[in-house]
């Protein structure tokens, strides 16, 4: 069909030259254009989409109770640093509201000389900011501990997505509520049916926090956050409070569920850490990965993610052979810290049996550890925070399979 | 967050105290009534009201016992509250109520801004605090009739209180990490 049509545009086009030069019958030809099919493509439109050939999509798990739930993005799929909103993971925990923003106000109050109500546009009138941040739920990978592993790298590590974040720095806000110099934590709240909360250290706080409403360019999705939410860089996902609508400043944590039941490290001891907030280094292979299969023999590329809550990524290594020999990725510039960082490296395969894996370095001079040495330090009933080496086996006919510890 | 705070006093003022922007407005009472259901393990913002274990196994019945059980052992939509004590350094660790939750308050929080799962916020005060009582009960932590209220429901000594420690992170040295690297992950089937 496609072929008909390029050769009846070339004929038609023939016939109108040939029309043209000869002086001859002019207004037949523009007769037989008028009735042919229109071989342009569609026209501009409001709001965009993706090619119906792209099928990448977040995954999650079925549910009795979905609205507490996560869907997962596809990092198998993923290109450059940052990930679609459209494809960014969610957890909620009483599912998405739906929010007027001309209605949504930030309420800052407590340890504070001037407790004040902001509306949305009070927020979007102040000095902004835009910034490069992954977001990673501190259960991502969690399946890991057990050594069993997951098939893909969605299914693995997709509870992590990077984004170019709008908003204010929280410090401002606080500044302008004059916040007491004896706070020294905030409660964080969304506006969900759950009123989900959780406590942030007032150093975070007026560190690097922005109050976002903005998402790669566009308002913060209703499933990110619509239309503020807190972006606490490289802490754990679940402190990057949606929906926020209120800020509490007092002189200790408020221990809410989501910091005491949940979200807290269970040792082989029996004593949980509790307050596990940084995001620790950790990389993987998005291509080839699990559920991926290499064409054949010759030129392959190795790429992936890395990223750290404690800053900037200064190294990956990449390894082919079971972690015999590693050799430096390169990394993609600029690197942003508590970002991720896409990282690439050249290889050729010789069609025989490869064991892939990658480890990150990140600027504190920590190194992502085997899982081995985790579970050396922790024991296996922590859940949460398992930033292990993930490897990945290529079989001889090019699929690519999870390896269980 | 310990040694955050350390920084913090010796830091000199973080924030200036004069207001920039003139952006906003002040809280109404309405305001705060309506959106400040803040509450600190010492008891500071528990509400008025009370209830006993005995109260509370009615609200259990008709508002919890769908999704945790008849006795709060859990179901498949909502997590055991009772049981697992003993079982944290095990290898099958039952984190409930009573075998993991260190303050008594973070249970009436929750309930409060959490429950019931699909309808939330619908409890009244006293029926918060006679399910929170009937799930103290439920792990042998209160009695039967003993009030639980802003003054005694602080006061409750839970079983973990002291379970908890910092965060002790990086854990995992650098070198070990290299030293490691060639051995464990693919030695089964790797190459």
């Amino acid at each position: 069909m496609e072929a008909r049509r390029r050769f009846l545009g070339v004929t038609t086009a023939l016939a109108g030259a040939l029309a043209g030069c000869s002086g001859g019958n002019t207004q037949q030809a523009a007769a037989d254009a008028d009735t042919e099919p229109s071989l342009l493509g569609k026209v501009p439109s409001d709001y965009g989409n993706r090619s119906p050939h792209e099928k990448s999509k977040r995954t999650y798990a079925d549910s009795k109770t979905p609205q507490a739930g996560s869907s997962r993005t596809p990092l198998q799929d993923s290109y450059g640093i940052i990930t679609p909103n459209s494809l960014h993971f969610e957890r909620h925990h009483a599912g998405v509201p739906e929010i007027d923003p001309a209605k949504h106000t930030l309420l800052v109050h407590g340890m504070v000389d001037r407790p004040l109500v902001l509306s949305v546009a009070d927020i979007k009138r102040l000095p902004s900011v835009s910034k490069v941040y992954f977001v990673e739920c501190s259960g991502n990978s969690g399946g890991e501990w057990s050594g069993k592993g997951a098939p893909d790298a969605q299914r693995s590590h997709g509870l992590a997505s990077c984004s170019e974040w709008t908003g204010v720095p929280l410090s401002l806000i606080l500044s302008e509520a004059g916040i007491r110099k004896d706070a020294r934590w905030l409660l964080a709240e969304g506006a969900d049916a759950c009123k989900m909360a959780r406590s942030i250290p007032v150093e975070k706080a007026v560190g690097d926090t922005l109050v976002a409403y903005a998402q790669n360019g566009e308002a913060i999705r209703p499933e990110q956050g619509y239309p503020l939410r807190l972006i606490v860089p490289g802490w754990e996902g679940n402190i990057n409070v949606k929906w926020l609508h209120r800020i509490h400043a007092a002189e200790e944590p408020f221990y809410t569920k989501d910091e005491t039941s949940k979200y807290t490290d269970l040792m082989a001891d029996g004593k949980a850490r509790i307050f596990t907030f940084d995001m620790d280094a950790k990389s993987v292979i998005t291509a080839p990965s699990g559920g991926q299969k290499i064409a054949g023999k010759g030129f392959q590329e190795i790429t992936g993610l890395a990223w750290s809550g404690r800053g900037r990524i200064e190294k990956v290594e990449v390894t082919t052979d079971g972690g015999k020999t590693w050799t430096a990725a390169q990394l993609q510039e600029p690197r942003f810290p508590r970002a991720f960082t896409r990282f690439r490296m050249p290889w050729t395969w010789d069609g025989s049996e490869a064991s892939l894996a990658c480890r990150a370095t990140d600027e504190s001079g920590y190194v992502q550890p085997p899982r081995q040495v985790l579970v050396e330090a922790r024991g296996l009933n922590s859940n949460y925070h398992c930033n292990a080496i993930k490897f990945w086996k290529v079989q001889a006919d090019g699929s690519v399979t999870n390896v269980e510890a | 967050m310990w040694k955050l705070s350390g920084l913090l006093l010796a830091a000199p003022v973080l924030w200036p105290q004069s207001p920039k922007y003139q952006i906003g407005r002040a809280p109404l009472d309405t305001d705060l009534k309506e959106r400040d259901i803040s509450v600190l393990a010492g008891g500071r913002g528990l509400p008025p009201g009370s209830g006993t274990a005995a109260a509370g196994k009615d609200v259990y019945s008709r508002r919890c016992q769908k999704c945790h059980g008849n006795s709060g052992q859990g179901g498949e939509e909502g997590p055991a509250l009772v049981g697992g004590k003993g079982s944290l350094a095990t290898p099958k660790p039952v984190k409930t109520v009573g075998s993991y939750w260190p303050h008594a308050t973070t249970l009436f929080d929750y309930t409060r801004r959490a429950m019931p799962f699909n309808r939330p916020g619908t409890l009244s005060n006293d029926e918060v605090y006679s399910s929170s009582a009937y799930v103290l009960f439920l792990n042998g932590i209160i009695g039967e009739n003993d009030v639980m209220d802003a003054k005694t429901l602080p006061a409750v000594k839970m079983p973990n209180r002291d379970g908890f420690i910092k965060d002790a992170r990086p854990d995992t040295s650098a070198r070990g990490a290299t030293k490691r690297a060639p051995v464990p992950h693919p030695a089964k089937s790797g190459p």
